[in-house]
């Protein structure tokens, strides 16, 4: 799955768990200081990504994802394999 | 009614207390999920309530302990109603012995379904409430989780653990719009007191003020009570249905 593909998706669950508008999630966006999601948003944010793209993420690999682009770019690596 | 087409997962629904709640939430309009180990006794109780009072039930056999069998229930739940109201923790079994004569085996047993039991169930269920921004969680404590029991070292253990897994529970949902309260019975009449000796029984009933046992019934009311709109500012508390046992 390209990145561009992934992004779409990972908007779509960040907007479902978030509330936020679609302008608002952008590649750069802090996921807690931008877009305001607390820790448990967080890890149902995590959740539902691991359910959409049939992956494992680790409570180590969860915390490094600090914006919308490193959880894209997480996933394109780990789901394109 | 007070619960109409909400739905219900109930462990330990094929009798006893369960049962009687299960009946008190199907007469308020609840449909049902009757959890139990036994399953023919929860497929009987499934279809008398249904009958009973027009509601829609289903029955399945899951051991609360067991993760696996537990993630397979609620998926079968949520695939026959398509949503998850409440959660009920009541399964729960004894196994009493003196501490010095308590075996390991009886001490995981017991804190494996009592407590595990809860986390297993809530973890599963809790996720799909938070999502669907609505939910109401009741665990069945007991009265000797407050105040302790010669001779149940495993039980209270994990009675106490119930009340303090409900609090922390409560306080990380709440914000999803998730209750979670726990109901404390004292001394009620069903199978698991039916086993105790009739000096014993005359023993407890000493310390219970109202002078009577307590009956399902009285467990379910207060069940009803948490379990709708009634409560709706009450959350991580421990209800007493106890005769007087213990005032605190
Ligand atoms: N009876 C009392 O005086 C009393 C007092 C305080 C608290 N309680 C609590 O109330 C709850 C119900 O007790 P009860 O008196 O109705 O007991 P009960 O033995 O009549 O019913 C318990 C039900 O749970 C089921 N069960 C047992 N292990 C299970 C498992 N691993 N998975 C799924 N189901 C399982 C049993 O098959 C049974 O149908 C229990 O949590 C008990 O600790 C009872």
């Amino acid at each position: 799955m390209s990145e561009a593909e992934v992004f779409e998706k990972v908007k779509e669950i960040i907007i479902d768990h978030l509330g936020v508008d679609e302008a608002d999630v952008k590649m750069e966006a802090s996921l807690v200081d931008d877009l305001k999601a607390d820790s448990l948003d967080t890890v149902e944010m995590i959740m539902s990504l691991e359910e959409e793209f049939q992956i494992d993420i680790e409570d180590s690999e969860a915390e490094s994802l600090k914006t919308v682009g490193d959880a894209v770019r997480f996933i394109a690596e780990r789901s394109g394999k | 009614m007070l619960l109409k087409d909400e739905v219900a997962i109930i462990t330990g629904a094929a009798r006893g207390i369960g049962r009687s709640i299960a009946e008190k939430f199907a007469s308020q309009g609840a449909n049902l999920a009757i959890i139990d180990v036994n399953l023919e006794a929860a497929e009987q109780t499934a279809g008398e309530l249904a009958r009973q009072y027009g509601v829609k039930t289903m029955a399945a056999r899951t051991d609360v302990s067991n993760a696996e069998d537990v993630d397979a229930m609620v998926k079968k739940v949520l695939d026959t109603f398509g949503r998850i109201d409440i959660l009920v923790n009541n399964a729960g079994v004894t196994r009493d012995n003196l501490m010095l004569r308590m075996k390991d085996e009886e001490w995981d047993l017991v804190i494996n379904i009592n407590l595990k039991g809860v986390f297993v169930c809530t973890r599963s269920v809790v996720r799909h409430m938070a999502k669907a921004r609505k939910g109401n969680i009741i665990n069945i404590a007991s009265v000797v989780g407050q105040m302790g029991n010669a001779g149940q070292a495993n039980y209270t253990a994990s009675k106490g653990g119930v009340i303090a897994l409900t609090k922390t529970t409560a306080r990380e949902f709440a914000g999803r719009n998730v209750r979670v309260n726990a109901v404390a019975p004292g001394f009620i009449n069903t199978a698991m007191t039916e086993v105790l000796s009739e000096q014993v029984k005359t023993e407890m009933l000493r310390q219970v003020p109202l002078d009577r046992m307590g009956e399902p019934e009285d467990i379910a009311n207060g069940c009803l009570f948490l379990a709708s709109g009634m409560s709706a500012y009450i959350t991580g508390h421990v209800l007493a249905i106890n005769g007087g046992m213990l005032m605190q």
